[in-house]
Order: structure tokens, then C-alpha cells, then sequence
């Protein structure tokens, strides 16, 4: 199939649809509108449904109830919008329930600013809302990827039944690059747990997230954790880049990986051995191959549109064995590759 | 290999983010590797925007446009913030009826267009940009100058196929425009 130019927040729409998702809830929010704006002219022309709904919060509630009758559904939000879903989306989780929460991110905190950012990775991956749960977290770094890993996400909330984030960012939305969109990705799966209507044929279905009694709770908890621990074995995916030979290894994920790779490239030229760890799910996180890394390289660099969020991670995955250092900017402005490389140059100098 | 970052800036409204679409578009029908940035501020018609493009025969690393090979300057508040970020050696093309006066650096080319001059003579007065963008292509080959019509076909509104022929006639113009 040819190619076509798109913009990222496009190409997740036209890759939603084509997984199947017939249900759109969202509220505009720059910089993700287009993905509303996609949806609002082609779901009416295919049976489905676009509704802007009153705010953020119905909207995740919406979703909520078509997931509840297992058809796929999604929302779509930028920074302060998706902090309103936060409490519709552990309602999510705590019902065991498969959607995708789609966050181009933009500058925070509060209403910020409407530039790219990455600094909602703790939101994203930490929980979010309440309570002890996880989602499957996905940060595409190409147009290409954010149609390829809107089908993903869908496929791992089906999978696993819990909710699966986009984590994109402005640049990615507003993009374009040239996309072969998938095709044939409709991977239905079975939903015994769906509310369908019983046609007098089987009990009822409940679909909850209120246990009042604590061991049933606890219960929940300990099963949920159980198949976060399947997930986490099973559904890590990275992209290492010259990473071999590395003596200094970049992990960056997003905008900030294109951004590094340059970085890389340039330091290459100058005979400098650096090398990249891109992670793709952001959680469950590619723990064990940093972890490997830190035996080969001198340090790592975590390169964020953030003050240090996934640096946590990169920390607690190479278990102390080597210096980590953060190269980053935020508020909506984007490190440049000069500056990557400067960090790269100060940690192969030892100036760390 | 060729890796040619593109820097378009003016005011919203001159079709900066237009003329970033026809190269885009152009490359990917060349089976170049392409990246198509806007600014996405809060601009509107009047306000400055600019707009990155990268067309390459290997993959686009950051999409950012920040030293530029070619900057195109369809006004004095971009030329001005923008010519010393381009690289040495690179080309500046300026609407010269918007902005009356010459670059200051001596190590890259400058050509200057009276682009809106030309376009409004043409009956055509919203088409400086494709005026300016005929020049690019004349003289950077960033993007070849045959199958133009197919490109621009993917670019201009199906609803008005004769704008389609207006901006092959810009180009045109701007291709052969005598400095």
C-alpha cells in the first residue's frame, strides 16, 4: 500500500478506526483537536460514533460504558484535559477494563502552555488516579508509530483487559510524514465478561469497581498484579540504536529520541561511541536491557521534555551500577541536538 | 546522500505552512523521506508562523528545523530572527517587495523575489508564496521541478481544481523570474 502524508493526530484516528474503534468521546484540547476533528467527519459515514462530549470527565465515562458492552472505545485529550480523566480512568482499571486514553502532551503543570512536553511520564506511568493499578503505556516517536501503536493499544486492552495509554506529544500530533496506514487489524476477541444482555441464557454479567469487603478487594489487587507481572514479562518492546559498541548510551523516548539520535550521529562523526535505548512501552518498562547495558557502558543519559521523570526509572533499572545524568528541557521548549550532544561529550570526558 | 532541512517563515496567513505541504508532498512523490513541522502557536492570520521541512534520502532524525539550508523569508521580522541560524553555505530566498533590505552575512546566497509584486500582478494576490517556492525549486533542486501538478494536485482542495492551474502558473512565474 502507497504511502500517504498525514499528521500524527490524523494518523491515529484513520489507525483507530481501522482497528475497529467505532466510538470516539473526546473534548478539543490543543494540540490533539485533529484527532476530534478526524473523527467528527468520518464516524458518521461508517456507523459510528463521534460525540464531544460536556467535558473531559463524561467523556472517560462514556468510554467507560461502551467498554462495559465490549466494543473497542477511545478518548483522546492533551495534558489538562487527561488530568481530568484520571478519575474515570481508574474506574477503568479498578473494572478490569480495555480503552485507549490517547495524551498528546503539552506543557505543564496547570493549563501550561500548548508546546510539546514529556512531563506527564509520572502521571502516565505511575497510576495516575487512585488506587494500585497500572496501563499499558505506549510512546510512538514516528507518524508511522502512532498509527502502528494505536492498533497496538487496542489489541493490549482487549488482551489483558486494562486500559492502554498513547503517550504523545505535540510535535508527534502535529507532524506529518509520509504513513502506510495498517490494514486488516481488526483483531476481535472474545468478551464473556461484556454486559450484551443475557437473552435469559446466562447469569448477568456485573461490571464493578466497589468491593466493600476488604479481603475481596485485597483479592482484586492481587490478581490485577498477577497479570501486570504477565504483561511486564510478555509485552516490552524497545528500539536499541547502535547500542553494540556503546560507551555511552541515551535513552530517550518520543521526540526526544529523534532529537538524540542526531545527537548520537553527530557524536559518532567526532569518533565518540554513543548509543540508544528508545523505549516503546513506556510500561512495562525495558528494565532488563538497561540493566544489561550498565555492564558495558560508562553512564547513561535520560534525554526528557521534562525535569527528570523516567531518569527515576533508567535509575532504578540499572541498579546504581553506573552515573545517570538528565539532559533536558521543558515548558514546552525541546533540547537541541547541540545540546545532547554537549551531555554525551561531558559524560565521555568524565565531566559528570 | 541529500539531507535538506527547509525553513519556511512569514506572517500567518502568506501560506507558509502551504508552501511547506507542496515540497512535503513533492518529496514523497520522489520516495524521499520527508518531515513536515508547523508552529502551532497561538497564531492566526497576521501573526508570524513558520514551518520546518526536511526531505531526505535517509531517515529524519529530529524534525525540528533549527539551522536551516534553505530559509525561505516572506517578511523582515523572519529574515531577521532567522538568517544567522541558516548553515554556511546554504540559500535565502526574500519576497523583496515585503522586505527592503539585503542579508547581512556574506557566506550564503541570497536571492530576492519581489513575490506579492508578481503574484498581485498576476491576479493572483494570495500566491506569493508559490511565486517565492518556484524560485526554491529552480535553484536548490531541493525537490525536482517535473511532476509539479501531480504534487500540488494532493495538496489543493478537490473542491477547487482551478486553483490547482493558479499555482502551477506561481510557480511558474517565480521559476522564471530574472534576478
Amino acid at each position: 500500500m502507497a504511502k500517504v502524508l498525514m499528521k500524527g493526530n490524523e494518523a491515529i484516528a484513520e489507525a483507530a478506526i481501522r482497528a475497529g474503534c467505532r466510538h470516539y468521546f473526546g473534548y478539543p484540547i490543543t494540540p490533539q483537536t485533529e484527532v476530534a476533528a478526524y473523527m467528527a467527519k468520518r464516524m458518521p459515514k461508517i456507523g459510528g460514533t463521534f460525540l464531544q462530549a460536556e467535558s473531559e470527565i463524561s467523556a472517560i465515562n462514556m468510554v467507560y460504558g461502551v467498554s462495559s458492552a465490549g466494543l473497542r472505545v477511545m478518548t483522546s485529550s492533551s495534558s489538562p484535559g487527561v488530568s481530568l480523566k484520571q478519575e474515570g480512568i481508574s474506574y477503568l482499571a479498578g473494572s478490569d477494563l480495555p480503552a485507549l486514553i490517547v495524551n498528546v502532551q503539552r506543557g505543564g503543570p496547570g493549563l501550561g502552555g500548548i508546546q510539546p512536553s514529556q512531563s506527564d511520564y509520572f502521571q502516565a506511568t505511575k497510576g495516575g488516579g487512585h488506587g494500585d493499578y497500572h496501563l499499558t503505556v505506549l510512546a510512538p516517536a514516528s507518524v508511522q508509530e502512532m498509527a502502528d501503536l494505536t492498533v497496538k493499544a487496542f489489541d493490549l486492552a482487549d488482551k489483558y483487559r486494562m486500559p492502554a495509554m498513547l503517550l504523545a506529544d505535540g510535535t508527534m500530533g502535529q507532524m506529518m510524514e509520509p504513513v502506510e496506514l495498517p490494514e486488516d487489524c481488526v483483531h476481535t476477541v472474545e468478551k464473556p465478561w461484556a454486559l450484551t444482555g443475557t437473552q435469559g441464557k446466562r447469569e448477568h454479567n456485573i461490571i464493578n469497581s466497589l468491593y466493600l469487603v476488604p479481603e475481596q478487594l485485597e483479592q482484586k489487587n492481587l490478581e490485577r498484579y498477577e497479570k501486570y507481572k504477565t504483561v511486564e514479562q510478555n509485552e516490552v518492546i524497545c528500539e536499541e540504536y547502535m547500542l553494540d559498541d556503546a560507551d555511552v548510551c541515551v535513552v530517550a523516548f518520543g521526540i526526544a529520541a529523534r532529537v538524540s539520535k542526531n545527537a548520537i550521529t553527530a557524536a559518532r562523526a567526532k569518533g565518540i561511541k554513543a548509543g540508544l535505548i528508545r523505549p516503546v512501552t513506556l510500561w512495562p518498562f525495558p528494565s532488563e536491557i538497561i540493566k544489561k547495558t550498565a555492564d558495558k557502558v560508562n553512564g547513561f543519559i535520560s534525554v526528557e521534555l521534562s525535569m527528570g521523570q523516567m531518569i527515576e526509572d533508567v535509575k532504578l533499572a540499572e541498579e546504581c551500577k553506573k552515573p545517570v545524568t538528565l539532559c533536558s528541557r521543558v515548558g514546552g521548549m525541546i533540547p537541541t541536538p547541540e545540546q545532547v550532544l554537549k551531555a554525551i561529550e561531558d559524560m565521555e570526558g568524565g565531566k559528570i | 546522500m541529500a539531507y535538506t532541512q527547509i525553513l519556511i517563515a512569514g506572517f500567518g496567513g502568506q501560506g507558509v505552512l502551504f508552501a511547506g505541504k507542496v515540497l512535503a508532498y513533492k518529496g514523497l512523490e520522489e520516495d524521499k523521506q520527508i518531515s513536515w513541522l508547523p508552529s502551532y502557536g497561538p497564531e492566526m492570520r497576521g501573526g508570524t508562523a513558520n514551518c520546518s521541512v526536511i526531505i531526505s534520502d535517509t531517515p529524519v532524525g529530529s524534525p525540528i528545523v533549527s539551522e536551516p539550508d534553505i530559509l525561505i523569508a516572506m517578511n523582515l521580522p523572519s529574515l531577521d530572527k532567522y538568517e544567522n541560524s541558516v548553515v554556511s553555505g546554504g540559500k535565502v530566498f526574500i519576497d523583496s517587495f515585503l522586505i527592503d533590505r539585503k542579508i547581512t552575512r556574506t557566506d550564503i546566497e541570497a536571492h530576492y523575489v519581489p513575490a506579492t509584486k508578481i503574484a498581485r500582478e498576476m491576479g493572483l494576490p494570495t500566491l506569493a508564496n508559490m511565486v517565492l517556492l518556484g524560485k526554491v525549486i529552480d535553484k536548490t533542486g531541493a525537490v525536482s521541478k517535473e511532476g509539479l501538478k501531480e504534487a500540488l494536485a494532493k495538496t489543493v482542495s478537490a473542491k477547487h481544481p482551478e486553483l490547482l492551474e493558479a499555482n502551477l502558473k506561481a510557480i511558474q512565474a517565480g521559476m522564471e523570474y530574472e534576478e
